[in-house]
């Protein structure tokens, strides 16, 4: 058991003992996860925060995971990870997403006591040896073009190897209510704005961005009795491989609609609201509209459904998730109270959009080092993205980068074919951000192979021998496998013929084959309770082990046929693209290609088939292109 | 870019060889030679070289950007095609810098990077040029002018708006998305795969008249097949003599048949005998025979037993008719008496298995075409299943668009690149 401490570091000026191998700006859900991987490697680390009691704060909706963004939490976890942790422990109501649907898509979410999550953080955080620091970041310290720590605004210089930036919707924030504007990177926050200003003059070039939030409801206040209401699944399913059960009690969510008296109160005061009244130039999530964008895109569409989320056992604040808004504050209380429910509700805090500054994420390598200075890394909303889940997959990534640059431990390769975290890196680092990044199944193209269930049997390998998987956890891990490759093996023995089948309720052609376990389970049909009454000894494997099996099974055939795929994207992937190539040279490019692919600047022909809109004859053009220009440079 | 020329006729004598100039400076260079047409007209000009001496009278004709076949700027010259004009202007042509003469297929590659052409009409253009008979000029001239792409474009949209609405029923089940999705996707993949398997059995006859039918003579030993396959021929191709047996290997004459390429196969006779040869030619007849096109069963009277299938195209046809009177459907090859009614006969059966609309023609074709329906077909059984495994129907869906982009030219683009233009010839 290691012995640490934690302590804020409150003496002022140049402090000339430590040299920090890395030092982590911001403390949000990036920071975290950036600071724990870097603990866990054992480097000397830093993290510096505005608010040390915020750190870990959810200041979005209460949920963790849910479709795409589970798969981030699983194999956050498989690294040895905290998000997945930390959402168990603070967990008032699990659901599993899709469960009527194939393993491959269902995503584990619950949500969370907003509380019990950021002290659970915390816990995690003051189990670890760093060094804490409050203040608030001005200037990053260069060493030539290196970075080499950061300036405090009282003027404190820290000193460290490298620097992990996440600032979150900080840089430069703006919150809006109505036509009320002021700066802040969250509600009652400061913003950080000379550290934008001094990255310009780095050569850095900002966009915008901008989110928003609903306004938060005093539960006390709702008429709940009215309400539909929606349970927690009775079988939890956790968002940690090491966690069992729910900790903490099982809350139910309400569910209400917006009407057609709703709809009028934001029509006739859609131009008081920030978005439409012309005060915001950001970007907006398209999935993740306002209501008034809601009212306005689908005009047709008279009623929209709102999920009132209890925030935590204790408070009496409720999350009413599908209207969120930037209109002014006395037109969010009539239009709420315009809604089933609610008709006497007391609004705790208004709703708000936030406009945040970020770095197009193109130019960072995929261990999302930043161009702009050798040693930074970038991670989280900074690099266009949003949700917790993604930038906490962010954090990692950079921390895993730092210890490779540092101590030269072994690689962790995120790749589309292995991780929904290789597939959101490579989105990211080749197509850019153009709204905020937010995470599909849609998006992974190996998705059948990428399950939240087998998150594990894909990274903690290969995370464990670099560094940044605990003992417990691998150890968990291997009893895990011990325990597959017994009932894998059980099944290979197995060597049914059609008739015996039959009686054990399987209903096949009579061809006289005999069919292994791993067969079987791959006809949709079959369960493992089937393969139980052909083998009375297999019901001594756990339902944890009976059900992976299974999933494998299940897929087995389309993995085997993805592979191929995978082979031929790698081939793909080998013709490499000059970095210096002059797309505006290609002949029969149309300028809207030209503009694409001179800004993404792809490394390859496969990356750039994965540009959004290159389409196959441009791919040919460029092809042709480079292979006169290879031609040319041979001669 | 460097400016390419290359004689784009044959080479040899000629009345008239053209030469065609294309790229940023065809124009400029040209202009050493003579004054070119200010319009896309053509003119009579005298062709003059460096030492301002004559080297030919010539048609010139000129395509500006956009409006050529390449998409660069294109000069023709239409010179008199002797031997020593073509090669005195070419010299002329190559004593300029950035000025060469094409690379094979480099024109059409030119083509296809300016967006002029794409793959499968670049497939067809060689396809137009290879085209020997009329049929496989029609069929060529087709998909050049782009049908067959528009329609894989529809089965693309199509197909990527199913996709499209799978993928939301998985992604946003969370929140407000109509159940019933699945209707409308499995309408869109049950459109697609009818439209792709129409498209397949048309071009299952298609590709015939692209490597021709194949025609089979069959009977007993001895009815005169050898004699007739000759008076097909129009030479001696065959041994004949009156001792059975005398045909054993499987014999094969090409004919060009009102436009219809056809093979016509001299077969052994079909008996029970003990010599080893005969027999091995006994059993590749029967192979052969059956996997033809249509078959002639020559046989000396109508009620002899075939001894292969036959099928309703197939021919029963009286041999020796020099010997008989008036009966239809006998032939003699010895004196040529039915035998134009018998090609009069076949090539109508052929032409009523061809079709006028697109199809696809190459190997590469059909394959992607006919894995796009399997999978196709596999989505559609998905979506039938309740609750629908989405996800299983889902993959199989982008497995027949990728196949499909195989087909339209996306995937594994280097190795189809690799093979067509190096099915290409200099200066076409």
């Amino acid at each position: 058991m290691k012995y640490s401490q934690t302590f804020v570091w409150e003496n002022r000026g140049v402090f000339h003992v430590k040299h920090f191998d890395v030092l982590v700006v911001g403390g949000g859900h990036a920071g975290t996860e950036a600071i724990h991987a870097a603990c866990r490697y054992g480097l000397s680390a830093a993290l510096v925060t505005l608010d040390r009691s915020k750190i870990g704060v959810m200041s979005c909706n209460p949920a963790i995971g849910g479709l795409g963004k589970g798969h981030l939490v699983r194999e956050i976890d498989a690294l040895g990870g905290i998000m997945g942790v930390a959402a168990d422990a603070s967990g008032i109501q699990f659901r599993l997403l899709n469960r009527s649907k194939g393993p491959a898509v269902q995503g584990p979410r619950t949500q969370s006591d907003r509380n019990l999550y950021l002290m659970e953080v915390q816990r995690l955080l003051g189990k670890q040896s760093y060094n804490l620091i409050e203040g608030e970041v001005t200037a990053l310290l260069q060493d030539g073009a290196s970075v080499s720590g950061v300036r405090l605004m009282d003027g404190t210089e820290i000193k460290s190897r490298t620097v992990i930036l996440t600032a979150g919707t900080f840089m430069r924030g703006t919150v809006h209510i109505g036509d009320k504007r002021v700066s802040a990177g969250r509600m009652g926050e400061r913003a950080a704005d000379e550290l934008s200003v001094q990255m310009e003059a780095l050569g850095a070039s900002f966009g915008r961005l901008k989110t928003g939030t609903p306004p938060r409801l005093n539960g006390d206040t709702i008429d709940w009795a009215g309400l539909e209401m929606q349970a927690a699944d009775t079988d939890a399913v956790m968002l940690s491989f090491m966690s069992e059960k729910p900790r903490v009690e099982q809350v139910d969510c309400g569910i209400t609609h917006t009407n057609a008296k709703t709809h009028d109160i934001i029509r006739e005061n859609l131009n008081r609201s920030a978005m439409y009244g012309g005060h915001i130039e950001g970007v907006g999530p398209r999935y993740c509209p306002s209501i008034e964008d809601k009212i306005t895109r689908f005009s047709s569409k008279d009623s929209h459904q709102i999920f009132l989320e209890p925030e935590g056992l204790k408070s009496k604040s409720v999350y009413p998730n599908g209207i969120s808004t930037s209109l002014p504050e006395d037109v969010q209380g009539q239009y709420v109270r315009s809604i089933l429910g609610l008709e006497r509700v007391e609004i705790l805090q208004p709703g708000y959009a936030i406009e945040y500054d970020f770095l197009n994420p193109k130019g960072l390598s995929s261990d999302l080092e930043s161009g702009i200075l050798e040693g930074l890394f970038l991670a989280g909303q900074i690099n266009g993205t949003t949700g917790y889940e993604e930038a906490a997959a962010q954090g990692l990534v950079a921390a895993v980068g730092v210890a490779k640059k540092l101590r030269d431990v072994s690689e962790i390769r995120f790749d589309r074919s292995t991780s929904y975290i290789g597939v959101m890196i490579d989105d990211l680092i080749t197509r850019g951000a153009s709204e905020p990044y937010r995470m599909f199944t849609s998006r992974a193209e190996f998705r059948l192979k990428l399950r939240a269930d087998n998150a594990d049997q894909r990274l903690t390998d290969s995370g464990w021998e670099s560094g940044c998987v605990p003992a417990a956890r691998y150890s968990a891990y291997l009893k895990k496998m011990e325990l597959l490759s017994r009932c894998k093996s059980a099944l290979d023995e197995m060597a049914v013929s059609p008739n015996e089948a039959r009686k054990a309720g399987i209903e096949l052609g009579l061809d006289g084959r005999r069919r292994s376990g791993h067969e079987l389970l791959a006809i949709p049909t079959v369960s493992f309770h089937n393969l139980v009454r052909l083998d009375g000894s297999l019901a001594g494997f756990s339902t944890a082990t009976q059900t992976q099996v299974s999933h494998e099974a299940l897929y087995a055939t389309y993995i085997q046929r993805q592979r191929h795929e995978i082979k031929a994207l790698e081939r793909d992937l080998d013709v490499l693209l000059p970095s210096s190539f002059d797309y505006h040279a290609v002949a029969g490019l149309s300028f809207e290609m030209r503009t694409k692919l001179s800004d993404a600047q792809p490394e390859s022909l496969g990356k750039a088939k994965n540009i959004e809109g290159i389409t196959p004859a441009a791919l040919t053009a460029v092809l042709l292109a480079v292979k006169s220009f290879n031609f040319k440079k041979a001669i | 870019m460097d400016t390419i020329f290359a004689q784009a006729t044959a080479p040899g004598r000629a009345g008239v060889a053209i030469i065609r100039v294309s790229g940023e400076q065809a124009f400029d260079i040209s202009q050493n030679f003579c004054k070119i047409p200010t319009n896309s007209k053509s003119c009579l000009r005298s062709l003059r070289d460096r030492d301002d001496n004559l080297i030919d009278r010539a048609l010139v004709l000129k395509f500006d950007r956009g409006a050529s076949f390449t998409g660069e700027d294109v000069i023709e010259f239409h010179v008199h095609g002797g031997l020593a004009t073509v090669s005195k202007l070419m010299s002329e042509l190559s004593f300029f810098s950035n000025c060469r003469l094409a690379e094979p297929g480099e024109f059409t590659r030119r083509a296809l990077s300016n967006g002029c052409l794409d793959l499968n009409q670049v497939e067809a253009l060689s396809d137009l040029i290879d085209a020997e008979t009329e049929a496989q000029r029609r069929q060529a001239i087709k998909v050049l002018d782009g049908s067959f792409s528009d329609a894989g474009d529809s089965w693309r949209r199509d197909l990527l708006r199913g996709t499209a609405l799978l993928e939301a029923s998985i992604d946003f089940s969370d929140e407000e998305i109509p159940d019933n999705l699945h209707v409308e996707v499995a309408d869109l993949v049950e459109g697609v795969g009818s439209s792709i398997s129409e498209v397949l059995s048309r071009s299952k006859v298609a590709s015939k008249i692209r490597s021709g039918f194949t025609v089979a003579i069959v009977g007993a030993p001895n009815v005169g097949k050898s004699t007739l396959l000759n008076n097909i021929a129009g030479r001696q191709a065959a041994i004949t003599s009156d001792v059975a047996g005398t045909t054993r290997d499987v014999l094969e004459i090409r004919v060009d048949l009102k436009g219809l390429p056809v093979t016509f196969l001299d077969t052994a006779g079909l008996r029970e005998t003990d010599e080893k040869i005969e027999n091995l030619g006994i059993t590749m007849a029967y192979k052969r025979a059956s996997e033809a096109d249509l078959r002639i069963f020559l046989v000396s009277s109508f009620d002899e037993d075939l001894k292969i299938p036959a099928s309703s195209d197939d021919l029963v046809v009286l041999n020796k008719s020099d010997c008989r009177n008036g009966i239809e459907l006998s032939v003699s090859g010895k004196t040529g008496d039915g035998v134009p009614k018998l090609l009069e006969l076949i090539s109508n059966r052929f032409k009523n298995r061809t079709v006028e609309d697109f199809v696809a023609i190459r190997q590469r074709q059909l394959d992607g075409l006919q894995a796009a329906l399997a999978s196709l077909k596999e989505t559609s059984s998905f979506l039938s299943h309740r609750p629908a495994p989405f996800e299983l129907a889902a993959q199989e869906l982008y497995f027949a668009v990728s196949s499909l982009d195989f087909v339209f030219g996306k995937v594994d683009i280097e190795s189809i690149l690799d093979e067509i233009f190096s099915n290409f010839c200099l200066g076409k």
